[in-house]
């Protein structure tokens, strides 16, 4: 594919690494084409641009393959850098932004999976940390509009997606995101009246349905 | 002037903590080094990053930045002249990308061998690591392009990436008895290596093999039957367990 132009996607449906890629490619206005990945069949043009851990996202720009979603979204804000800047232009911001953008990286997905995977004390524990991480979150939204201040940014794109998730943690850990962290839920709405959002979130009764695929697979009831 | 105050708090034998003194170094910032006592937070270290309470942090104008490589971004993205990632940004993005796996793949599988529960893992884990290696020289030998560093013919975000676990591969190497960094396997790395930490932004920075060896040996004189009696699953002991280890 090396002299093709043109933005490709590799990516899953409901995966909210690749719906992370998605928002920022909408929010730069960036033509692309959307590649569906069987995950339990992973294809040749997958294993050929992500070699070293098989997974999606992949962005495939003239041919040239960009893996990690948090690194394909700082790619797409250099690359197109005339449009919506998504992180701040002071240093000291910036890395105020990928310190709590990497923090999302390192608990939510993983406090979310334990949540779903897991029965008891595990689920208990999964369950206190999530709380936790969305109340760090919280504090760092204070009374912002968004984590980038007046500006949708970097942080924003990184948590929005898992929005579309919070019902299936609910519903697995039966707590209420609402109660524990209202602003959250307050910016999450704010966010899905952006259209890159709205138009890319799955339903959360959707995410909900494919946790419970999940779960049957890993015989968890 | 508090915007030119700059402090690190940080230990010697921490491979994390030697990145931004790298990055320091390499842009001719002059820093007071704090050094944390060992087993022991300073007051200082908890207010300043209080979502992690780990080293290293660097306090710029009494401003805390805190991960490693968010420092060395930071370090990078504040101070002009040596440029520590490249301006293009498709090769940022290959720079990140490889920071990342060295974080989140390459080290977890080193310091995994030692928590490996079977034979059969243990071998996993060390496949682990030399597959990385592979993967690594041939970064090296695609971005390097004959050059003696990943960034080219300066030190770059990779070199500073890898390069900071050097003295621990070293040690691990020294009580263990295996040899990671081997000339048959991976020429190109062991090339660098030895640049790398001959480099003048890099030698005041990385700690003695023979020191980090008799520190291994210090905690695990220390804290052997201590750590026997815990879960493996804490993660402040799991560092201490890989030492202990070897």
């Amino acid at each position: 594919m090396a002299g093709e132009k043109g933005v490709v996607l590799l990516d899953f449906w409901v995966s909210p690494f690749g719906q992370r890629v998605r928002i920022a490619l909408q929010e730069k206005c960036v033509e692309y084409e959307y590649k569906e990945q069987d995950l339990a069949n992973k294809s040749e043009l997958l294993l050929k641009y992500n070699p070293v851990h098989k997974k999606i996202p992949v962005l495939v720009h003239d041919g040239k393959p960009v893996c990690e979603s948090l690194v394909i979204v700082q790619y797409i804000d250099e690359f197109w850098s005339h449009k919506s800047p998504l992180l701040p232009s002071d240093p000291y911001c910036r890395a105020n932004a990928r310190f709590w953008a990497d923090f999302i990286d390192k608990k939510i997905y993983d406090c979310g999976t334990r949540l779903w995977k897991l029965k008891g004390e595990g689920k208990e524990e999964a369950k206190k940390e999530m709380i936790e991480a969305l109340k760090l979150l919280e504090g760092e939204l204070g009374e912002k509009k968004y984590f980038g201040g007046e500006s949708f940014g970097f942080v924003d794109v990184a948590l929005v997606p898992f929005v579309s998730w919070f019902y299936a943690y609910e519903t697995c850990g039966n707590f209420s995101v609402e109660k524990e962290c209202p602003k959250i839920v307050a910016w999450g709405k704010r966010c899905m009246e952006r259209e890159s959002v709205s138009k890319t979130l799955e339903d959360p009764k959707k995410v909900y349905e494919f946790v419970l695929v999940l779960k049957k697979r890993f015989g968890v009831e | 002037m508090a915007s030119d105050d700059v402090k690190l708090i940080g230990a010697w034998a921490s491979p994390y903590v030697m990145r931004p003194r790298i990055a320091l170094n390499l842009k001719g910032v002059e820093y007071e080094f704090l050094e944390e006592k060992f087993g022991s937070k300073s007051e200082l270290l908890l207010k300043s990053n209080p979502v992690y309470k780990k080293i290293p942090v660097l306090l710029h104008g009494g401003k805390p930045i805190c991960e490693s490589l968010i420092i060395v971004q930071y370090i990078d993205e504040a101070w002009s002249g040596h440029s520590i990632l490249p301006s293009d940004p498709y090769h940022r993005a290959v720079a990140r990308f490889w920071g990342h796996y060295i974080d989140d793949k390459w080290f977890p599988a080193l310091t995994g061998i030692s928590r490996a529960p079977t034979d059969e893992a243990k071998k996993e884990a060390i496949e682990q690591v030399f597959a990385g290696l592979k993967f690594l020289e041939e970064v090296l030998e695609k971005s390097g392009a004959g050059k003696p560093f990943f960034g080219g013919d300066t030190i770059g975000y990779i070199d500073i990436a890898l390069g900071s676990h050097l003295g621990w591969l070293r040690a691990t190497e020294k009580l263990s008895g295996l040899t990671y960094l081997d000339e048959s396997k991976t020429p190109l790395l062991v090339c660098w290596a030895e640049k790398f930490s001959a480099h003048e932004a890099v030698k005041c920075a990385m700690p003695e093999t023979d020191k980090l060896v008799e520190f291994a040996q210090m905690l695990k004189a220390k804290f052997s039957a201590y750590i026997d009696a815990l879960s493996p699953s804490i993660t402040l002991f799991s560092s201490l367990n890989y030492i202990c280890s070897l």
